[in-house]
């Protein structure tokens, strides 16, 4: 049954993807010819070969889009191809044409699905490239957004759980500390940045303090919130066996508040991951955030969307590693 | 009079009754038990058993009133006080062995992993727990294995004051059978003494040396200590041919059926509240009685401390 599921899901998805990547190179699909070619019956081609055309120039012209009526005009002045187009082709000669300049403009700017394949599989096989301050492999680039994320999400965590538990297990301090966080909880990461540049002023020190300023609020209010309520149960039993705060805190209360302390990183790594794409936007230099502004401004639409595809998969592959740990700690009551 | 092990003195609980109201389950409840004393207390359900036993291990602050235990008030839970709660209290992260493991590491810091393992293990098997169980997490363990290491997790420390909530409610009757052995036969090799609530009246009569019966709440009073006058080693097949047996029993269940609701819901005043004591024996008499009720005055002495 649960296999069933898994094969129709699967299928589903893939389904969705080919609709999607289908509907996507329809819409940037350009054609090669501007004018579109005139189908000759028979008869016409039989009407035109007996003006001794030849079948090569009438095909041509036909490509070319040009009537019937207008081939026939062609046919009556017995002249081959390249007489034509000497004599400054069949407008030239007073025979209408459709004009070549006035063909539909391509379907867009827009990448197509296999323009981005190709740039995705360049920037795969060569990730780590340095060729200039503008011109790095994605690998280097997502590798500065990764760590600049890793440092202030860890210095996050550091602060977060250590006051969440604070607070999770004194009502006193819970008191004492609510209203500054629930003023600050719902600021903006990004506007924090000015405060930050101009405080700390070095703009790399500034995108780590935005990531950990972004990153603390889910990680200290579930904390917190996981602490406080652990069964009193269990508590109790730590209670009975005369243990210490620190050990009650370490053994009884951690595990137990283990779940929502990891949904609560894995929301913040979400966020954090998030938040450094928009603040490299905006302070430049190096990131994958910055790539996809420069990208942007330098108009390679491919690159940009290479870019963000990659965000997207790493994203999804740092929710995939807490997902994994929220599995460990998890247990059934 | 020797100073009794464990002392209750004047003890109320008072709770809010979420009407803005105060509910007090009971009031200046006093009573004692002695060193090695096995206790069982009887009342219905609600009437305020699991608070007094919270009070006793220190887990919750009376209103008003105090426990003195060897000599000391009780402020706070203790070691020396073991605890099998009524819904057994397990960590469900831990493995059956690892929640016993915890509880003798806290008792014994100085032991080495492998004494803690191999002491837990003892009283897990002792409890009828071994193979592949004790590996199991609370969660895939039935409700009698649940129980039965939270059992075991109590018992493994040796505490001076077993404190058992209905240690025994989950368990089928071959099982309890077989724990209730085990647990007189801890007892026995101890000096513990065991304050355990049951609902069972026919296990109280076979493990407690008195039973203490509660009215019902609100105002709830320990209005009775039975004697139970059968002398150990008692042996469920034989003590139901024990004279004093169904005298016993019948007062108990004459108290549960009819006059625990009959003391019910008054508050007395400001005085000590202390069980008078009921000390039923058949064996006592010379001429065979045919009337079975116990509460007949010619069956029972009532002596009050
Ligand atoms: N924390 C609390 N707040 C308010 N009321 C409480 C609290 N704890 C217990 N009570 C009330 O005290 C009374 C006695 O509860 P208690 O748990 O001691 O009963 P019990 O005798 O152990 O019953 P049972 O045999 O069903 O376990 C009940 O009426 C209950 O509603
Ligand atoms: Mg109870």
């Amino acid at each position: 049954m649960v296999q069933k599921i898994d094969m129709r899901s699967t299928l589903l998805s893939l389904t969705i993807l080919f609709v999607g990547v289908f509907i996507w190179h329809a819409a940037t699909h350009v054609p090669d010819t501007g004018p579109t070619g005139v189908e000759l019956s028979q008869g016409e081609m039989d009407t035109l070969l007996g003006k001794n055309m030849l079948s090569e120039d009438i095909e041509y012209y036909a490509t070319q889009g040009v009537e019937f009526a207008q081939l026939e005009q062609i046919a009556s002045l017995n002249l081959s191809r390249s007489m034509i187009e000497a004599a400054g082709g069949i407008q030239a000669l007073g025979i209408s044409a459709p004009d070549e300049n006035s063909a539909p403009a391509p379907g867009s700017l827009f990448p197509s699905p296999t323009q981005i394949g190709k740039e995705l599989w360049a920037t795969i096989a060569d990730p780590f490239y340095v060729a200039g301050t503008n011109d790095m492999g994605f690998g280097i680039q997502m590798g500065y957004s990764l760590l600049r994320v890793l440092i202030g999400y860890s210095l996050s965590a550091a602060v977060a759980i250590p006051l969440g538990f604070l607070i999770g297990m004194s009502p006193m301090f819970y008191k004492a500390l609510d209203p500054f966080i629930q003023v600050l909880k719902p600021i903006s990461p990004l506007a924090w940045m000015p405060i930050a540049l101009f405080t700390i002023g070095d703009s790399e020190l500034s995108s780590i303090f935005v990531i950990f300023i972004c990153s603390l609020w889910p990680m200290l209010t579930n904390t917190a919130f996981g602490v406080a309520n652990v069964r009193s149960d269990w508590v109790n039993v730590a209670r009975t066996h005369e243990l210490s705060t620190t050990k009650t805190a370490l053994t009884v209360i951690l595990p137990a508040a283990a779940p929502t302390i990891i949904t609560g990183m894995r929301i913040s790594i979400g966020i954090a991951w998030l938040v450094i794409v928009a603040a490299e936007m905006l302070v430049g230099g190096t990131g994958i955030g910055y790539v996809v502004w420069n990208e942007w401004n330098g108009l390679r639409l491919d690159r940009m969307i290479v870019a963000i595809l990659l965000i997207g998969v790493v994203g999804m592959l740092l929710d995939a590693a807490f997902a994994r740990l929220q599995r460990a700690v998890a247990y059934a009551e | 009079m020797t100073k009794p092990f464990l002392s209750v003195e004047l003890l109320t609980q008072q709770f809010p009754d979420g009407a803005g109201d105060t509910l007090t389950v009971f009031e200046n409840a006093t009573f004692s038990v002695a060193e090695g004393e096995f206790v069982c207390i009887l009342g219905h359900s609600g009437c305020g058993k699991s608070t007094i036993m919270n009070v006793l291990a220190g887990l919750a602050e009376p209103t008003s009133g105090t426990v003195i235990m060897d000599g000391e008030e009780i402020s706070g839970p203790s070691l020396d006080r073991g605890v099998v709660f009524q819904n057994y209290s397990l960590l469900p992260w831990l493995s059956a062995l690892k929640n016993v493991m915890f509880g003798v590491a806290a008792r014994h810091p100085d032991w080495s992993k492998s004494e803690v393992q191999a002491h837990s293990e003892k009283y897990l098997a002792m409890v009828g727990l071994d193979g592949d169980a004790i590996h199991r997490k609370p969660s895939q363990l039935s409700g009698g294995m649940r129980q039965r290491v939270s059992i075991a997790r109590a018992f493994a420390n040796h505490p001076k004051l077993l404190l058992l909530d209905e240690p025994f409610g989950a368990l089928d009757a071959l099982t309890r059978g077989t724990i209730q052995d085990e647990l007189l036969k801890i007892w026995n090799g101890t000096n513990q003494t065991v304050f355990m609530i049951t609902h069972d009246i026919d296990e109280a009569i076979l493990l407690a040396d008195r039973i203490l019966l509660m009215t019902n709440g609100p105002f709830a009073r320990v209005a009775e200590a039975v004697e139970i006058t059968i002398p150990r080693p008692r042996r469920r097949e034989e003590i139901i041919d024990h004279p004093n047996y169904y005298a016993i029993r019948n007062h108990l269940v004459h108290f549960l059926g009819s006059r625990s609701k009959e003391l019910a819901g008054q508050s007395s005043g400001s005085g000590a509240n202390s069980p008078e004591t009921i000390r039923i024996d058949r064996t006592e008499k010379d001429t065979p009685e045919t009337d079975d009720d116990p509460t007949h005055q010619a069956h029972l002495r009532a002596v009050n401390e």
